[in-house]
């Protein structure tokens, strides 16, 4: 599978070609080269993927092959690192994510992007996104990694801050920016841990799991925890902050600022689920360590918990998705957290569940990013007051995120009711607590989606300048792939590709938890259904209705008014509202503290540079009797 | 005496050499001849750089054990010639205008009598020759700062230079006599077999430290660097901020891993102290600059407190990593003091909202100094991110998980204000921006010398590998 190196080169080749003649090209010439140039990584993807899987497991055992290794730096007579590419099942699933995702969003903008000026860099970009995301997943080892990681980081700063002459955009990309830098600054540190006392950066290596035990049995320990905790811990600080954990979750919902097509595909589909990817890629390592395991399984309940929460008083549709996305991604963490063994028959189940939930999420919320796309395309607002109505005007796009919809609540037979089916499985296996709890968000889920889906294509139709438009057809094309693709989804064996030690996994579904889960769902949308969907039917049958019924339109209202007062003044009043101020002004405030404090102090320390030669000498002797001083006081 | 010793001081002597021929050049050559200078200059720099590299290296002891020329000494000193030629290279311009263009003979002797101290000072073994070599270093260095006499600023810079190093210099004097008075000696070797603690040796001790912590501008040893940087001519400033730190933060390593290696508690603990301050002090600062000059001395400050870091580690590996982190320096902060000088040389402008809207009318100067800010905050794949990833290493594996650790948090700090000028550049618009440069040849070679090199010396494992190879011999 040498070829494998062609869908890493192809991506680069695009990027360098549209950045340096893009400017020449005309919008159209660059727009479809880029789309061609991913439409063959896509099949060789898909290739390659084919190939993977049909080859023969060895005693029940999928390979990691690496077709590819280039010896890099010989770091120390030990360690060394490598550059090359890893196929195991995960990064060929994670290829299959990227290639598909990323040639819907290229032939997407065709549309979409139209016109925009800066249309060649966009795609530049797009190329070079695409190229970093794809090396992240197949690195071979875990400094490779970090490399593509920062140039992920460093890409989608580009995209985020696309719109250059939107300060809130401008804005945006920087704090997506530092954000995840501050957090990979721990990935960093742990990198540096695990390196040293493993003396390996290869994944091979660090999961065959005999580095690992010489990192365990090395018995170093640093402010009460053993070296092996912190540096685990530290590179689940990274994967947090790329995967918007709480608290370090603050910039993904500002991301939204940047065009649409780039939201579905960072911050939908492939950037933000690299952090799931890291802890999956470690995770014989992670089994190591229940105490970091436990903390993984805590970050994602609460975010999970948190933004579905949050999601649920938001009025930029964008934004909901961003929130929705968050929740999602910490039901994967949490799917890796419950794990407490690699044998996906006993304790194991989550990595599974959290990978088919990466695979099929990918997919719809990528749909509902696109389709979120066309609407804003159509009435050029992300406000939900401005929406309503719109499935008629819009049938291509109602439909199709009436489907993704429907599978992010997890109503069969869509994608989402079985991986999340699995995740809810995997964490009753492991408690009762985690269980209901993750079944509480998945009911959360339903209901802010619903509202969303009631509050974008029914209700009372906001009025419009022009009568809104479906989209063209580049636009509604890949919507109608990506819908079909989560109707079908959900049936894949995917426990036969992947799974936590790669043996075979036949997926069946537990009745009890199925049940409960598709009923807490319907629950929801019903409830959904009646708060969201009416106000646009009732004007028209209290005009039909006669004066007798006037009392049962009253009565009605009467009710509607109790569940007004109930959902908006109690629980988003007292529950969401709080929470959402309490992200607006205490988390985001804590970062704009730390900003503050920063400038404050370096303005109250200027004093010094005073440019007074006798003050500089006087520092400079000062500074050299402190030190002697202090030398003389500690020996 | 023995009068063949001398030939084992082949860097000096070529160098010597080279400095005589440009003099007898600048001298006696017919004046059409004279513009011809600029190019023999960096030809005849660039031969003595292949003569040092490929020479007969074998570890030597000379004088009686004063100089030592291993391996090492030679990677750190062609560091310092590549760094040199680049500097030359981007100065041509300048050196054409008309307030400079008749003393540029002086220009380049002057550098070379410099780096000519700097040589002196990091071979050798005996700290009077130590010395010699600093203060050979410092006075030119004086009036290559006063080189734009004719401008105030120039003239006010040289003359807290001027103050400053002999103020340090003195007390770095004082430092040493107290050295010599603990330990009787001033060899390396001697006197670190009889180290002893003693009051005396660690006044002695802090002293040094403090006198070539000035060299490196760490704090408190700092605050003349944003005045003299940004009072002196451009290319000087380029040059005072990589050469000369790089030197001085070699020959530190070298005295505090050699002859005070029995103390490596204290000085580590003095250093670990200093390290923090000065890159978080150098970060506070530079964030609120707004002369680029300035803002690049503050930076530059921080920059000299990650190379410490190299210094604590005290084995191959922080020597490696400090070498190699000094010669990505130079190529990074090259980069960006050439962008920086032809802005200046050709707008007068100075300041970094100035900068603003930069990307579309000078899309190529734009990208360097992006290329330049990446590496300098240390951004993979940039050269920049390397060096501080194998500085950072070589400090986790003695253990240093804190001060680590505060480094990788200032180098958000860092991240913050150098994307600042780059948003300035891309992102901000200006009603009135820079007006498209059109840049001579000198400096578009210097441009892309410095970004092949950002780009590349990271990517490009053998020159690690390479400087590994040599340094561990020492060790």
């Amino acid at each position: 599978m040498e070829y494998s190196i062609i869908i890493l080169a192809l991506p680069f080749f695009m990027f360098i070609l549209l950045a340096l003649a893009g400017m020449k090209m005309s919008h159209k010439t660059a727009g479809l080269l880029g789309t061609a140039g991913l439409l063959i990584v896509t099949i060789l993807s898909y290739m390659v993927t084919y190939q993977y899987f049909t080859m023969p497991r060895v005693e029940g055992y999928r390979l990691a092959l690496q077709p590819w290794n280039f010896e890099w730096l010989q770091f120390t007579d030990k360690l060394r690192i490598d550059l090359g590419i890893m196929l195991d099942p995960i990064s060929v699933m994670m290829l299959v994510v990227i290639s598909t995702v990323s040639l819907m969003v290229h032939i997407y903008s065709l549309g979409y992007m139209h016109g925009e000026k800066g249309f060649q860099r966009y795609y530049a970009f797009l190329s070079l996104f695409t190229f970093s995301m794809l090396g992240l997943v197949v690195a071979t080892n875990i400094f490779q990694m970090y490399i593509f990681w920062e140039l992920v980081g460093v890409s989608s700063y580009l995209l985020i801050g696309f719109y250059y002459t939107k300060p809130a955009a401008v804005s945006a990309s920087k704090k997506a920016f530092i954000v995840t830098r501050f957090a990979d600054l721990g990935f960093l540190l742990g990198i540096l841990l695990l390196s040293y006392y493993t003396e390996t950066f290869s994944f091979k290596d660090l999961i065959s799991g005999g580095q690992c035990m010489s990192l365990i049995s090395s018995g170093a320990t640093f402010m009460g925890a053993s070296v092996t905790t912190w540096a685990l811990a530290l590179i689940f600080m990274g994967g947090a902050g790329k995967s918007a954990m709480f608290p370090l979750h603050i910039w993904l919902p500002d991301a939204m600022e940047g065009p649409t097509p780039v939201s579905s595909l960072i911050h939908a589909a492939t950037m933000v689920v690299a952090g799931v990817f890291l802890v999956a890629r470690l995770f014989p390592i992670y089994m190591f360590d229940m105490a970091v395991m436990e903390l993984i399984t805590w970050v994602g309940a609460i975010t999970a918990l948190y933004a579905a929460i949050v999601a649920c008083v938001q009025s930029d549709i964008k934004r909901v998705l961003a929130f929705s996305t968050i929740s999602q991604i910490a039901f994967m963490m949490v799917a890796l957290g419950v794990c407490t063994s690699t044998d996906p028959h006993n304790g194991g189940l989550g990595y599974m569940a959290s990978m088919f939930h990466l695979f099929t999420h990918a997919m719809f919320k990528a749909l509902l990013f696109l389709g979120a796309g066309a609407v804003i395309h159509a009435v050029h607002s992300n406000e939900m007051s401005q929406m309503g109505g719109l499935r008629k005007y819009l049938p291509i796009t109602h439909i199709t995120f009436l489907i993704a919809c429907l599978a992010i609540a997890g109503i069969p037979p869509f994608s989402g009711f079985f991986s999340k089916d699995e995740i809810l499985t995997a964490a009753f296996a492991k408690s009762t607590f985690w269980g209901v709890w993750m079944t509480g968000v998945a009911a959360l889920t339903a209901f802010y989606m619903f509202r969303l889906y009631y509050g974008i294509f029914w209700g009372k139709e906001a009025k419009h300048e022009h009568a809104p438009k479906e989209s063209p057809a580049v636009m509604t094309i890949p919507l109608i792939i990506l819908a079909a693709i989560t109707c079908v989804a959900g049936f894949i064996p995917f426990g036969e590709f992947v799974s936590s030690n790669s043996t075979a996994y036949h997926i069946h579904l537990d009745p009890t938890v199925a049940t409960t889960s598709v009923v807490v769902a319907v629950i929801a949308i019903a409830l959904a259904t009646w708060l969201f969907a009416k106000p646009g039917t009732k004007p028209e049958r209290m005009q039909s209705a006669l004066p007798s019924l006037h009392k049962w339109a009253y009565n009605r209202f009467y009710i509607d008014n109790i569940y007004q007062f109930v959902t908006h003044k109690i629980i988003f009043g007292c529950i969401s509202k709080p929470i959402a101020w309490f992200d607006r002004h205490i988390i985001d405030g804590t970062m704009n503290l730390l900003a503050t404090v920063t400038n404050a102090v370096s303005y109250s320390i200027r004093g010094l540079q005073s440019g007074n030669l006798q003050t500089y000498v006087w520092v400079f002797i000062m500074g050299a009797m402190a030190i002697a001083t202090l030398i003389l006081i500690l020996i | 005496m023995n009068y063949s010793e001398f030939l084992g001081m082949g860097a000096e002597l070529s160098l010597v050499v080279l400095i005589i021929l440009l003099f007898l050049y600048d001298t006696f050559a017919p004046s059409k001849c004279g513009k011809y200078l600029p190019a023999t200059a960096i030809i005849l720099l660039t031969l003595q750089t292949l003569f040092i590299c490929f020479g007969e290296n074998t570890g030597k002891m000379l004088f009686g054990g004063m100089y030592i020329s291993v391996g090492m000494t030679v990677v750190a000193k062609v560091v310092l010639n590549i760094g040199t030629i680049l500097v030359f290279i981007q100065s041509v311009p300048w050196l054409k205008e008309d307030d400079v263009k008749i003393r540029r003979g002086e220009y380049y002797i002057l550098s070379l009598i410099t780096l000519l101290g700097m040589y002196i000072m990091m071979s050798s073994q005996n700290f009077l020759l130590f010395f010699l070599g600093l203060e050979t270093a410092s006075l030119p260095m004086t009036v290559l700062v006063a080189f734009e006499k004719y401008r105030k600023n120039s003239y006010e810079a040289a003359t807290k230079y001027l103050f400053y190093a002999i103020f340090s210099s003195a007390l770095m004097l004082l430092g040493l006599s107290y050295i010599y008075g603990a330990g009787g000696t001033l060899y390396y070797d001697m006197l670190c077999l009889t180290m002893q603690i003693s009051p005396m040796m660690i006044v002695g001790l802090v002293l040094f430290i403090a006198g070539m912590g000035f060299k490196l501008s760490l704090v408190p040893f700092h605050l003349w660097t944003a005045d003299v940087y940004q009072g002196a001519p451009t290319t000087v400033t380029a040059y005072l901020s990589v050469i000369s730190k790089g030197a001085a933060a070699f020959a530190l390593m070298v005295a505090l891993v050699t002859v005070f290696y029995p103390l490596q508690e204290i000085w580590s603990w003095t250093l670990y102290a200093i390290i923090i301050l000065t890159i978080t002090i150098g970060n506070l600062f530079a964030i609120r600059q707004q002369n680029i000059k300035r803002f690049l001395a503050f930076s530059s400050i921080s920059q000299a407190g990650y190379i410490m870091l190299g210094i604590m580690s005290a084995n191959a590996y922080g020597a490696t990593s400090l070498l190699y982190y000094i010669l990505i320096y130079i190529f990074s902060n090259i980069a960006a003091f050439t962008v920086a000088g032809v802005i200046e040389r050709k707008s007068g402008k100075l300041c970094i909202d100035d900068y603003n809207g930069l990307y579309k009318t000078n899309p190529k100067l734009s990208v360097v100094m992006m290329l330049a800010m990446f590496s300098l905050g240390g951004i993979p794949p940039f050269a920049g991110f390397f060096s501080k990833f194998f500085i950072f290493y070589a400090a986790v594996g003695e253990g240093y998980y804190v001060l680590v650790l505060i480094a990788l948090l200032n180098t958000i700090i860092s991240l913050y204000y150098y994307l600042l000028v780059v948003k300035a550049m891309f992102l901000k618009d200006n009603d009135n921006p820079i007006a498209p440069i059109r840049s001579d040849n000198y400096t578009r070679t210097a441009l892309v010398l410095t970004v092949a090199g950002v780009i590349l010396i990271g990517l490009v494992s053998a020159i690690y590998d390479s400087i590994f190879d040599v340094v561990s011999l020492a060790f």
